[in-house]
């Protein structure tokens, strides 16, 4: 059996409120995959539909080629990380990672050495006799992987696995969790709403929002080219500025003219999305000052409010500069038309190529 | 439950225990209670439908007069155990009182002992015979009688002021230290704060704690059976009217047994309309600090609380001292030896073995079922679990004299005979007392981490083997202590059980009321420590197993 995870229209109703609005999601084998976006797009309602835990509405869910819909939860070979790792508190930590093995009746000898491996590979076999009340978050942590993967189930799923730790431990551990995931080629689906979590775990993601994915793409793509205003403003900073489109025309608030790629011929308001790094100061392009400046190291932060009103977020890395522009100072803003993402202002469709 | 289209819904595991729940309760609540109000509005007198029983009741002074008599009796011990329940809360909560633990401990030992021991060892000390009444007047003073209002008073109040102190310390304890260090900065007083700050916001505890003293008074059948004498209050008169040898009347027993329950669906109606919408949700980020006091102060401050605590937990001293007292029937003193034990384990051995039996089967029954319905209530939540959750606290309303006339009249009869045997006893015990080890399942299911389950499911267990492997494992720890207070209210119940039992049913407690209504001493008091001894060892097993935070409220 093949273990990629094919989700067709998959429909989720509470009362009048549809937490998942026909969502269909094709996740290869071995791939980590993630779903992405804020509370309440519907990431965990699917993820615990594809666990077993929700009924679902409509829509079929398969492994490989094997329906999944109405087979109950503890038979469906999932390996699962609760966002508080749900540790059984009365077992010490060989116990819980045995649990799952003793459930699908693994002899003894067997059930050991694979106990012994787990704890190995999340580097907690010295732990291996105590109890849960006794190890600190980022150790249950590795408990509940350990649980997870040693029954080697042919999906992963994991729930906000690191949203309980401490900003340090949780790089930490999304370093060991990809890691360990690369090794094992383990199908996983993973849920978070911390975009720099799931640009840096994942190898492609789901941006969801109200039930909806608005994008699915590898972390580069995703950022680099989001599909829509919402994926542009929900994963790193833009900036928005309103403009008129005619065919490949684009005028800035009636003071610069650019000319950008497209996909189709369209006329009409458009919006510009760029990165604060995709912005940069220059003799020509859009004029403005300097509102205010924040210097981190690595880049200084500027916002900078245009003759319009408008006020913009750019970025200059301080390896590029000799100095830090001032408060005040008139500067001109430019862009390169390449990099940019045009969008039609009133559906959100993506214009640039 | 919502069901998927095209699938059929087959009734599983929870549906049966759920159907099981509801069948019994019914079937020993609803329906008991339901031929009382039948049998209320029936009289041997007239025929048909009639209110003629509650008009007799309202006009026949015989009768009304005990409904005025408890009505006074529950609200002058609501008052005197306020005034001694609230201050000794506020102060063993914010002063360094010696030995604050051990007077905790005492506090809720003393409101756990059987309720009608309070009345006996008093009427020892107290009563014309008692030890107090001969010293008094050997000094040619004019002893107060223990007998009547003053005496029930007395002793309902040492015996329940625990729970406004446990209602009260508790809220205390929950208040945010922060808040009282607001008004102290916006300029108050020390009294000021108390009574504008610290009073109001504990309030609706303290009338949590007023309602069950006045319940649990209402409901109370030994201590005004004993000490009462001419005085008779509610409950006494409905075990007159139903048990007295002359004039059995179960028609009128039950309307007296309706007119209990509505004063008892009263003052919940009160605490539901009243008390509970003005309930403040704390979360105490910093429990208010001790204050230190030194030398006289502290000395002051601790001397009363030591008094009351001492004469509430005096009766059980007492009924174990008496109990190796060996008296002739004139009531001297023969000797002091274990003569008293040896007189009820050759006459009494039944009764004890009783009590144990019926209570141990009664308490496996109530752990088993407690724990089935914790989890519907908190994991199975619906309209089934709401009407679980509403009948499961129903024995809380019904007095037990009530329940123990409504099984009697709704089971003496074919097809269902169980007068008289010791399965209606058990049945009654485990009616009465679930609601303990219920709220103590629920309240330990809604912190436990419903993932948990979850992860055992997702490991392949299924969902029955984890409630049974994982959920009931881990819950049994949180519903002991609630069970142990089943089992302590069951080993020392009287008031269903004396409606209920026959010769060979009959219990430790009915046994010590037997006795003590004939004048001896001596057996009753070897088996009321029986009765204290379990009771004491049973609490400080808990205290041990819970480090002391045991909740009896």
């Amino acid at each position: 059996m093949s273990n990629e995870v094919i989700i067709k229209d998959a429909v989720k109703r509470y009362g009048d409120f549809t937490a998942l609005n026909g969502v269909s999601l094709n996740i290869k084998e071995g791939e980590f995959f993630t779903l992405l976006g804020p509370s309440g797009c519907g990431k965990t309602t699917l993820l615990r539909m594809i666990a077993g835990f929700n009924s679902i509405e409509a829509g079929d869910f398969y492994f490989g080629d094997k329906r999944i819909n109405d087979v109950p939860a503890h038979k469906r070979d999932i390996g699962m990380v609760f966002q508080n790792y749900a540790i059984f508190p009365h077992l010490t930590v060989k116990e819980n990672v045995a649990y799952g093995l003793k459930a699908r009746k693994v002899g003894k000898k067997e059930m050991e050495e694979r106990v012994a491996e787990a704890l190995k590979l999340v580097q907690i076999e010295h732990l291996a006799d105590r109890k849960p009340n006794e190890l600190s978050g980022g150790q249950q942590q590795r408990v509940a992987l350990a649980r997870a993967f040693v029954i080697e189930p042919s999906v992963l799923l994991m729930d906000e696995p690191l949203s309980n730790l401490d900003a340090k431990l949780r790089v930490q551990m999304r370093t060991v969790i990809k890691k360990l995931q690369r090794r094992l080629g383990i199908t996983t689906i993973y849920v978070t709403h911390d975009q720099e979590e799931a640009l840096a775990i994942s190898d492609r993601i789901a941006v969801m929002k109200d039930g909806n994915i608005m994008q699915i793409g590898t972390p580069n793509e995703i950022y680099a080219k989001p599909q829509n205003p919402f994926v542009a403003g929900f994963i790193g900073v833009s900036n928005f500025l309103d403009c008129d489109v005619q065919g490949g025309k684009v005028t800035i608030q009636g003071e610069m003219t650019i000319e950008i790629p497209v996909k189709k011929e369209f006329t009409g308001k458009g919006k510009l999305s760029a990165r604060p790094e995709q912005l940069f100061f220059s003799e020509t392009g859009m004029p403005g000052k300097v509102l205010f400046s924040t210097f981190l190291g690595d880049f200084i932060e500027y916002e900078v409010e245009l003759d319009n009103g408008q006020s913009l977020i750019v970025n200059e890395y301080t390896k590029d500069t000799a100095a830090v522009h001032e408060d005040g100072k008139r500067v001109f803003l430019n862009f390169d038309p390449n990099r940019i993402s045009l969008y039609i202002a009133e559906t959100g469709e993506v214009l640039s190529k | 439950m919502k069901q998927r289209l095209g699938q059929k819904w087959r009734p599983d595991f929870w549906f049966f225990v759920r159907f099981m729940v509801i069948a019994s309760m019914c079937l020993f609540i609803v329906y008991p209670f339901y031929t009382i109000l039948t049998k209320s509005i029936f009289s041997d007198k007239v025929e048909g439908v009639t209110l003629y029983n509650f008009v007799r009741f309202f006009t026949k002074e015989y009768y009304y007069q005990p409904l005025i008599r408890s009505i006074v009796v529950c609200s002058t011990t609501v008052l005197t155990s306020l005034l001694i329940g609230v201050p000794i809360a506020y102060v063993l909560t914010r002063y360094n009182v010696p030995g604050k633990t051990l007077v905790h401990i005492l506090i809720i030992m003393s409101l756990m002992s059987p309720p009608f021991i309070g009345a006996y060892s008093w009427i020892i000390l107290a009563g014309r015979q008692g030890i107090v009444t001969k010293l008094i007047t050997s000094l040619g003073l004019p002893a107060p009688t223990i007998y009547g209002k003053g005496g029930i008073i007395f002793v309902f109040t040492l015996h329940l002021f625990p729970y406004i102190y446990l209602y009260t310390s508790g809220a205390m304890n929950s208040i945010d230290a922060s808040l009282e260090e607001a008004a102290e900065n916006l300029g108050m007083s020390k009294l000021k704060r108390i009574w504008t700050v610290t009073l109001p916001v504990v309030l609706p505890s303290i009338l949590a704690g007023c309602v069950m003293v006045f319940m649990t008074c209402l409901a109370d059948f030994g201590t005004p059976m004993l000490m009462g004498e001419g005085y008779v209050v509610l409950p006494v008169l409905v075990y007159n009217e139903y048990m007295s040898e002359s004039a059995t009347n179960p028609y009128m027993a039950s309307a007296l047994s309706v007119i209990i329950v509505s004063c008892s669906l009263l003052v919940l109606m009160f605490q539901k309309l009243v008390i509970d919408k003005r309930n403040y949700m704390m979360s105490s980020l910093r429990p208010p600090q001790e204050t230190k006091l030194h030398g006289w102060k502290r000395f002051l401050v601790s001397l009363p609380i030591y008094i009351v605590v001492f004469l509430a937990f005096l009766p059980q001293i007492v009924v174990i001292c008496q109990s190796f007292i060996e008296r002739s029937f004139s009531g001297m003193v023969k000797g002091i030896n274990l003569n008293n034990y040896r007189f009820i384990s050759a006459k009494l051995a039944t009764n004890i073995k009783n009590t144990y039996v019926f209570s141990l089967i009664a308490i496996v029954f109530i752990i088993f079922v407690g724990i089935l319905v914790s989890y519907v209530l908190v994991r199975k939540k619906g309209k089934v679990a709401n009407i679980i959750d509403t009948l499961i606290m129903f024995p809380y309303v019904i007095p037990g004299s009530v329940l123990g006339i409504g099984l009697i009249i709704a089971f003496n009869r074919k097809p269902m005979i169980l007068v008289g045997t010791s399965a209606i006893m058990i049945i009654s015990y485990v009616i009465r007392k679930l609601p303990y080890t219920v709220r103590s399942g629920t309240a330990f299911l809604y912190q436990m981490d419903p993932f948990v389950e979850e992860a055992s499911i997702n490991l392949g267990v299924s969902p029955l083997k984890t409630f049974f492997t994982v959920t009931a494992r881990m819950m049994l720890p949180g519903v002991m202590s609630g069970a142990v207070l089943s089992w302590i209210t069951c080993i020392n119940e009287l008031s269903s059980s004396i409606m209920l039992y026959s010769g060979k049913t009959s219990t430790i407690a009915i046994a010590i009321y037997q006795e003590v209504t004939h004048m001896n001493d001596g057996p009753a008091s070897a088996l009321a420590t029986i009765l204290t001894v379990t009771t004491i060892i049973s609490l400080l097993i808990v205290f041990r197993a819970t480090k002391g935070k045991v909740k009896i409220v």
